[in-house]
């Protein structure tokens, strides 16, 4: 009890700190100093009249709304005494199997760097400066010389990575057998097994109305559709972060899903918001970084021959240009495993006083990076208040899909998660693919890695990124990851080798994710 | 034949079918509109055969007949129905047949300096002679020459009004140009969507729930046209020649358009403009309704054209008398043998259907001498608020439709 009551009020102070200086504060300052003009406010009862104002003019929603925001992504600190590299990441080993990824990286883009003779940044010359700001709204249009660049890495890399992943205090002396875990990872993590998710995902029970289900042509409106439409209007007009939160388990109506993820991501495009992208657009402009040719690249080469993503092309540019240079995105570092690369001013190794982040947001692209924010263009249009959607979700969620730490939500906990599931529930199949060299998180990761974006059609992607956001969790991309396999085994059992088993599961675009995942957790017989 | 591709895939799949050889009988032709014009007139057609075009169906597909059908329907619904029904026809944007309508133009053209227009062919297709312009000076030597052309039949009274318009001068179509497109992603886009007609008189009319969009590879912008003719060079690459397709995936589904367009703009506003696009598609047939030569035997699918503006009103573009059949990928081959096996569905030779259906496949029954709804056994009075049987860029499980339809007749 004791603990509970100091983790309660550390949370308080922390949140309470964070919010002091953001612009809610000077917003519910001014709009306190404004009530007081306000009849109803008096001397007497000043305290409780401004509360009561606050409370009904919506402003306490608003700060309700940022509370509720710093809670889901902010971690509650473990311990008072805890050093700040727990609040990253409590286990040792990962924090060092991390670091070395990072430093191969780091060295890859520098190697890339001298290789080519470009460095990591400049300023550009004033001509270019004026090209750049006139073809802002069609960057695509460009076509410059991207064959020298390579991408840093790409999600195979990093599964070797994981693959090797080894607790040092941890020694299975005993031999592989079935007792024990078949996969490709082998850290002895927690993760949870169908009896805890089925109640953790109860809302997608089979007796609960889902959209991509229960909308469907042969199911009539009145069922369920225009009842959770309803409610979704009614959450809107609330403007309630936690209720939305509860409603998008059930899956967002296409036509508020924009506004239910910006209430809940606390995104509400503000002038300074506008201002600030504004401002992330002229550092653009004025400066070329290598990490805009990686851009340029992965853009090319990944949402540009997207069947449906390439019309999106331009605005893809504008919000990852702007994403590598805003300094705000290092806060997430406090709260993420992975450490920004630094860099040094020319001449000046080592020496901390000319050390610079780099890129300034400390996120390296990686090779399918851009698929993060080609389905987010399907919402927002605006392009200030598209990136701030994409930052806020990546900040979330994304990032722990490419850093190496043990949280629920990380991606080692994601894989085993995913090879837990189909070793338990699918053995012969599991045994069958390992047998023939087709490991199937050989196969799955890459669709983790990218939370499913480009392999699902887009309608069935946003519907499981609804869950995402419903849940906070990405555990259900594991879900459905095994889902699919369970769906597919059939043909899987067939196949003799890992291109086969590549080919059954190339195509994912007819897959229908909301009866998979219901099928999988609650129809399956366990 | 001289079909590849769906068309013949289709054609040779269907069970019970059979490819006839040269000189033989056919039941069923799916010709192209050149063997129409020579033959028709001239070969004997038995009763039960089925022919894929309407002997006069240039009365939708060309430009200029197309217009001058449109506008005497106006009219006409303006007499019977009043300036509000009438209204209901605009979705054509303003046309002028040239040369024949020229000084009418110069007069529309006075009206609003600065907008732009574009000149049509009438006779050609795929873009081809298409230019944007301004200034009257950008047609002046075009005009010249027809003008010229057009003196000399008059001194020398000869050739017939047919002979002018195919061989001698070329006639145009000038169009208001529709300068506020919508945009997705900074471009310009067009829909393609397909009509049935098995029937003018009684007009029936089915209207498939597939479709696409297909995005120009440029940025739309407006400062290309200038003040010297441009082609338009996004019109000729979107039409849909097979090989005129270089980029995979310039093209998404109507149902994809259709989630876009919902997640941004709400489903009232979008209900509309869908609701705005089958007005578009009866009001068209509507109007060459009485011109067609009604043929029990004939039926046509038509290939729409239709431009969504930033205010989401749809424009009509134009009408294909024969929709490019040929397939630049993979689900584009898809879309149009499933297109192709409804079509045949729908003509039905096998003498399946009943005549009361309001869905075969991916097409749906929109008009059948009246509206169609949606509710109910076709023919049934239906009481309170009428549904449009439409289901453009809606779910098309055309499979499991075809099954409940044929029972375990092979699709």
């Amino acid at each position: 009890m004791l603990e509970q009551d100091s983790g309660l009020s550390l949370t308080i102070a922390r949140i309470v700190q964070r919010l002091k200086g953001s612009s809610l504060h000077s917003q519910l300052e001014r709009q306190a100093r404004i009530s007081l003009h306000n009849p109803e406010i008096k001397l007497e009862s000043l305290k409780e009249d401004i509360k009561d104002f606050l409370k009904t003019s919506g402003w306490e929603k608003k700060l309700q709304n940022a509370v509720y925001s710093e809670l889901n992504v902010f971690p509650s600190p473990c311990h008072p005494a805890a050093p700040p590299e727990h609040m990253k990441e409590p286990l040792a080993y990962m924090r060092k199997a991390q670091g070395s990824w990072e430093k191969r990286i780091l060295k890859s883009l520098n190697s890339m760097c001298t290789e080519l003779s470009i460095p990591l940044a400049q300023k550009r010359p004033a001509s270019e400066q004026k090209e750049l700001l006139n073809k802002w709204n069609e960057m695509g249009t460009d076509e410059p010389d991207l064959s020298l660049f390579r991408p840093v890495y790409a999600p195979k890399d990093f599964l070797e990575v994981l693959m090797n992943l080894r607790n040092p205090n941890y020694e299975n002396g005993e031999q592989l057998s079935f007792r024990n875990h078949l996969g490709l990872i082998q850290v002895p993590l927690k993760v949870k097994d169908i009896p805890e998710l089925k109640e953790d995902f109860s809302e997608l029970d089979l007796n609960v109305g889902q959209l991509g289900i229960d909308d469907s042509a042969q199911v009539p409106p009145e069922f369920f559709e225009n009842e959770h439409v309803r409610i979704g209007q009614k959450v809107l007009a609330e403007q309630d972060s936690a209720a939305a939160q509860q409603y998008v388990r059930q899956g967002c109506p296409t036509a508020l899903r924009a506004d239910l993820w910006a209430l809940i991501l606390n995104i509400s495009n503000q002038p300074e918001d506008i201002l600030y992208y504004e401002q992330l657009k002229s550092n653009v402009i004025q400066h070329d970084l290598l990490v805009d040719s990686l851009i340029y690249k992965d853009v090319k080469l990944t949402a540009s021959n997207d069947d449906y993503y390439f019309v999106f092309e331009d605005y893809l540019y504008q919000v990852l240009l702007c994403f590598s240079r805003d300094t705000s995105v290092l806060e997430h570092f406090a709260y993420s495993s992975a450490t920004p690369p630094k860099s040094y001013i020319r001449g000046k190794l080592g020496i901390e006083e000319y050390a610079v982040f780099y890129p300034p947001n400390g996120v390296i692209p990686f090779h399918g990076f851009s698929m993060y924010v080609a389905p987010l263009c399907f919402l927002y249009h605006e392009p200030s208040k598209l990136y701030q959607i994409f930052r806020e979700m990546y900040v979330r969620f994304f990032f722990r899909l490419h850093s190496i730490s043990s949280h629920p939500s990380g991606i080692v906990s994601l894989c085993l998660l995913f090879e837990t599931l189909l070793q338990t529930h699918l053995p012969q199949l599991f045994y069958h693919l390992r047998e023939i060299g087709a490991q199937p998180l050989r196969i799955s990761f890459k669709w983790m890695v990218r939370a499913f974006s480009g392999y699902l059609a887009t309608d069935q992607l946003l519907l499981l990124w609804d869950r995402i956001l419903g849940y906070n969790s990405l555990e259900i991309l594991a879900v459905l990851a095994a889902a699919v396999f369970a769906f597919r085994a059939v043909n899987l059992m067939e196949v003799t080798s890992l291109a086969a088993a590549e080919a059954v599961l190339a195509d994912l675009s007819t897959l229908k994710v909301m009866p998979l995942l219901q099928i999988f957790l609650f129809a399956t017989v366990t | 034949c001289g079909f590849s591709g769906p068309v013949l895939d289709v054609l040779r799949c269907r069970p019970g079918w059979q490819q006839a050889r040269n000189e033989e009988e056919w039941d069923f032709l799916w010709c192209d509109v050149s063997w129409l014009r020579e033959n028709f007139d001239h070969v004997y057609l038995e009763e039960h055969v089925r022919i894929c075009h309407f002997r006069n169906h240039y009365e939708l597909s060309r430009k200029n007949y197309l217009v001058k059908n449109l506008k005497r329907f106006r009219k006409q619904l303006e007499r019977e129905a009043g300036k509000l029904e009438a209204a209901r026809c605009d979705f054509f944007p303003k046309t002028f047949e040239l040369p024949l309508e020229y000084h009418l133009f110069v007069e529309e053209f006075r009206k609003k300096p600065g907008t732009t227009w574009i000149m049509k062919p009438v006779g050609r297709s795929q873009g081809k002679g298409i230019f944007l312009f301004r200034k009257l000076k950008d047609i002046f030597d075009w005009k010249m020459v027809s003008m010229t052309v057009c003196s000399v039949w008059e001194i020398t009274g000869e050739g017939d009004s047919s002979q002018k318009d195919e061989t001698q001068i070329e006639t145009y179509v000038v169009q208001r140009y529709i300068e506020n497109p919508y945009l997705i992603g900074g471009r310009k886009f067009d829909l393609r969507v397909y009509i049935l007609v098995t029937s003018y008189s009684p007009l029936k009319a089915w209207l498939y729930r597939d479709g696409f969009a297909r995005f120009s590879s440029m940025r739309f912008t407006l400062n290309s046209i200038d003040d010297h003719y441009v082609h338009l060079t996004n019109v000729a690459v979107q039409k849909t020649a097979p090989d005129y397709d270089p980029e995979k995936g310039c093209k998404w589904m109507i149902q994809q358009l259709r989630q876009y367009l919902t997640a941004r703009h709400g489903t009232g506003l979008v209900e509309v403009l869908f609701a705005d696009m089958d007005n578009i598609f009866i009001k068209s047939l509507q109007s060459v309704q009485k011109v067609i030569i009604s043929d029990k035997r004939c039926f046509e699918l038509y290939g729409y054209d239709i431009l969504i503006d930033r205010d989401l009103k749809p424009w009509l573009l134009e009408v294909n008398a024969s929709p490019s059949l040929a397939a630049s990928s993979q689900e584009d081959y898809e879309l149009k043998c499933h297109l192709l096996e409804d079509t045949l569905h729908v003509v039905d030779m096998e003498g399946r259907l009943t005549g009361k259906e309001k869905r075969v496949g991916g097409f749906d029954l929109i008009w059948n001498d009246g509206p169609v709804s949606r509710g109910g056994n076709l023919g049934a009075l239906v009481n309170g608020n009428f549904v449009a049987n439409t289901h453009l860029g809606c779910f098309n499980d055309r499979k499991k439709q075809l099954k409940e339809l044929f029972g375990n007749l092979p699709a």
